[in-house]
């Protein structure tokens, strides 16, 4: 039986296996560590851990400073205050001057849950990849966010990470010839008559939908697109040429995120319809994580309507 | 440097911040004069920096929190040796990429690009806990407005810098009293600078920010302490210093004199030059 871990607990577990072999790693976190799971790290490595309190905005600052003499700062809180509270510290601070600071932020999307719309961020994609020069990157399992935690070791430059919540399958450990590439997405599953493009939560989402369309006939390609950007366009485009028509699938607002990404560059260079899958402009609302995602349509049976929606408008 | 040769780099950093600006036609001359004799106290006398080797793991740091002082750090450094005094003409110039506010990259001797007020302080705050992670000698300083004081931001550095004992920091707030829009006291009081920084834990110093004995002594003192805390420097300073017209008048935050009011305030500072040297 696959491996069920949140990515964010696989995130907290990877920084301190991780840390012997990358000594400039430092961590820093806003009075959250029990929720971003850096709390093992704190207590692993209590020299290279910092907790800055309830101050996210100086927490960006610390990072900048930290990496401007070397280190390789995480820095850690919920991705609705790493990329919205402290938008501007993170773009003024860490992206301008393109330091070498990975913003971490967890808890993101609607499957926050009870917290309600407060804490469950919708628009990190948006936020952050408007952000010249801005790697975001949002790993769909535990296997994945191992290896991207090592990899943004090995980018030297501003990124920033979504976590997740929830305990999540683990399936691409079973992809053969599986390798994790910064910005290189990944097909988990071939087809031919549409491709289902999803991204963290969704990517499991987006194989059962898979599976469940090949009982209808219809054979669903499965892209894992865990960097949005810099989006993988050659993979992209391959699809759109080859399927003709394309779903995107993520837990964040429709606008701004995965499917604008898609959508725009498949305009520029091959149209194709696009149909978007996800969050349909509104804030959420409290409940339990699977209730809340259901009630907006975050879940296979949502990406299996938007996949007939997209054949109808295949040529 | 000695004291008279002190005022006469700060008298040239002033002209050529002044022809900076008045060059560009814009541009932040009220703070960056009012600075100005610190800086050229910091850059001439204090500071441990190499300009043959700007990136020194082991130099001394300086973040320009105020980072729309720029005409006075770049005026400071052309004049320090980092780059050449006619780089300068290319300020907030297209051709060039001497940017509006103060940047890392493209200007030798800048140590953080700045520019967005409250930011520049916890950047040196990680700077200094970067210094006290590797058990380094440096020291870090950053200058702030007093007007930058209202972001809540350099409140949350402040706690940091106290929680984390770093001394080796330094912060210097250039209280000329007045902003954009006015007097502080007007748009939002910060005062009293002295009592807040006390409560956050910091070692707090008061001096005449254009008395050079005073900001020597000062900065030595904060070397010097050693006692765990940050010390913050608060310089009482006049906004527009060495051109009668901009001393004390708001409305040159961020204005650029036009071509008369450029020629009068040069030669009011070559002025007092002359007199300097004479």
């Amino acid at each position: 039986m696959a491996e069920k871990i949140a990515t964010r607990g696989a995130y907290g577990e990877a920084i301190v296996a991780l840390a012997e072999k990358y000594p400039k790693l430092v961590v820093l976190d806003a009075d959250l560590s029990s929720a971003t799971m850096t709390k093992s790290f704190s207590q692993t490595y209590p020299d290279r851990f910092f907790n800055m309190g309830i101050a996210e905005c100086d927490m960006m600052g610390v990072a900048a400073g930290l990496a401007t003499c070397g280190k390789m700062p995480f820095t850690n809180t919920f991705a609705m205050f790493a990329s919205g509270r402290a938008f501007e510290q993170v773009r003024n601070s860490i992206a301008y001057p393109r330091l070498n600071v990975k913003v971490i932020g967890s808890h993101g999307g609607l499957s926050v849950g009870e917290d309600g719309a407060t804490h469950q961020c919708i628009e990190d994609f948006g936020t952050m990849s408007t952000i010249p020069g801005m790697m975001v990157v949002n790993p769909c399992d535990g296997h994945e966010m191992r290896l991207a935690v090592e990899a943004l070791l090995n980018y030297d430059g501003p990124a920033y990470m979504r976590l997740g919540r929830l305990a999540v399958e683990t399936v691409t450990d079973a992809i053969p010839g599986y390798s994790f590439e910064l910005g290189k997405g990944v097909t988990l599953r071939d087809g031919s008559d549409v491709t289902i493009a999803a991204t963290g939560l969704t990517v499991q989402m987006a194989l059962a939908a898979a599976e469940q369309l090949a009982g209808e006939g219809i054979c669903a390609r499965v892209l894992d697109i865990h960097t949005i950007k810099p989006l993988d366009k050659a993979l992209i485009l391959k699809a759109a040429m080859e399927t003709g028509c394309i779903v995107t699938s993520e837990e964040h607002n429709i606008y701004n995120g995965l499917g604008s990404a898609v959508a725009s560059y498949l305009s520029e260079v091959y149209p194709t319809p696009v149909v978007r899958h996800g969050v349909e402009d509104v804030f959420g609302r409290s409940g339990k994580a699977a209730a809340v995602l259901e009630a907006y349509g975050i879940s296979p049976a949502g990406i299996v309507e938007k996949v007939k929606k997209a054949l109808s408008l295949k040529k | 440097m000695d004291k008279k040769q002190l005022a006469i780099t700060a008298t040239k950093a002033r002209m050529l911040a002044l022809d900076m600006v008045h060059t560009a036609a814009s541009g932040h001359i009220g703070g960056s004069l009012s600075s100005l004799d610190a800086l050229t106290v910091l850059y001439f006398n204090k500071l441990r920096v190499d300009p043959q080797n700007p990136h020194d793991p082991e130099r001394d740091r300086f973040v320009l929190s105020k980072g729309h002082c720029s005409p006075a750090l770049y005026a400071t450094l052309a004049l320090r040796g980092f780059f050449p005094v006619e780089d300068c003409k290319l300020f907030r110039s297209i051709k060039g990429h001497m940017s509006g506010h103060a940047e890392m990259h493209h200007v030798p001797g800048v140590d953080m690009s700045t520019g967005s007020l409250g930011q520049g302080i916890s950047v040196a705050v990680g700077m200094a806990l970067a210094g006290k992670i590797d058990g380094k000698g440096y020291r870090v300083y950053s200058l702030l407005g007093d007007g930058e004081c209202q972001e809540g931001q350099v409140w949350e550095a402040a706690m940091a810098a106290a929680k984390y004992k770093l001394d080796n920091l330094c912060a210097i707030i250039d209280h000329n009293g007045l902003q954009i829009d006015g007097r502080n006291d007007d748009v939002m009081p910060v005062m009293p600078l002295d009592k807040k920084f006390e409560a956050f834990n910091w070692n707090v110093l008061s001096v005449n920010g254009h008395d050079y004995d005073a900001l020597s002594d000062a900065f030595d003192k904060a070397a010097a302490m050693n006692n765990g805390k940050p010390t913050v420097v608060i310089m009482e300073t006049i906004k527009g210093k060495g051109v009668s017209y901009m001393e004390n008048n708001a409305g040159w935050h961020g204005k650029a004199p036009n071509d008369e009011q450029y020629a009068v305030a040069i030669s009011e500072l070559e002025a007092y030059l002359k007199e300097l040297e004479g």
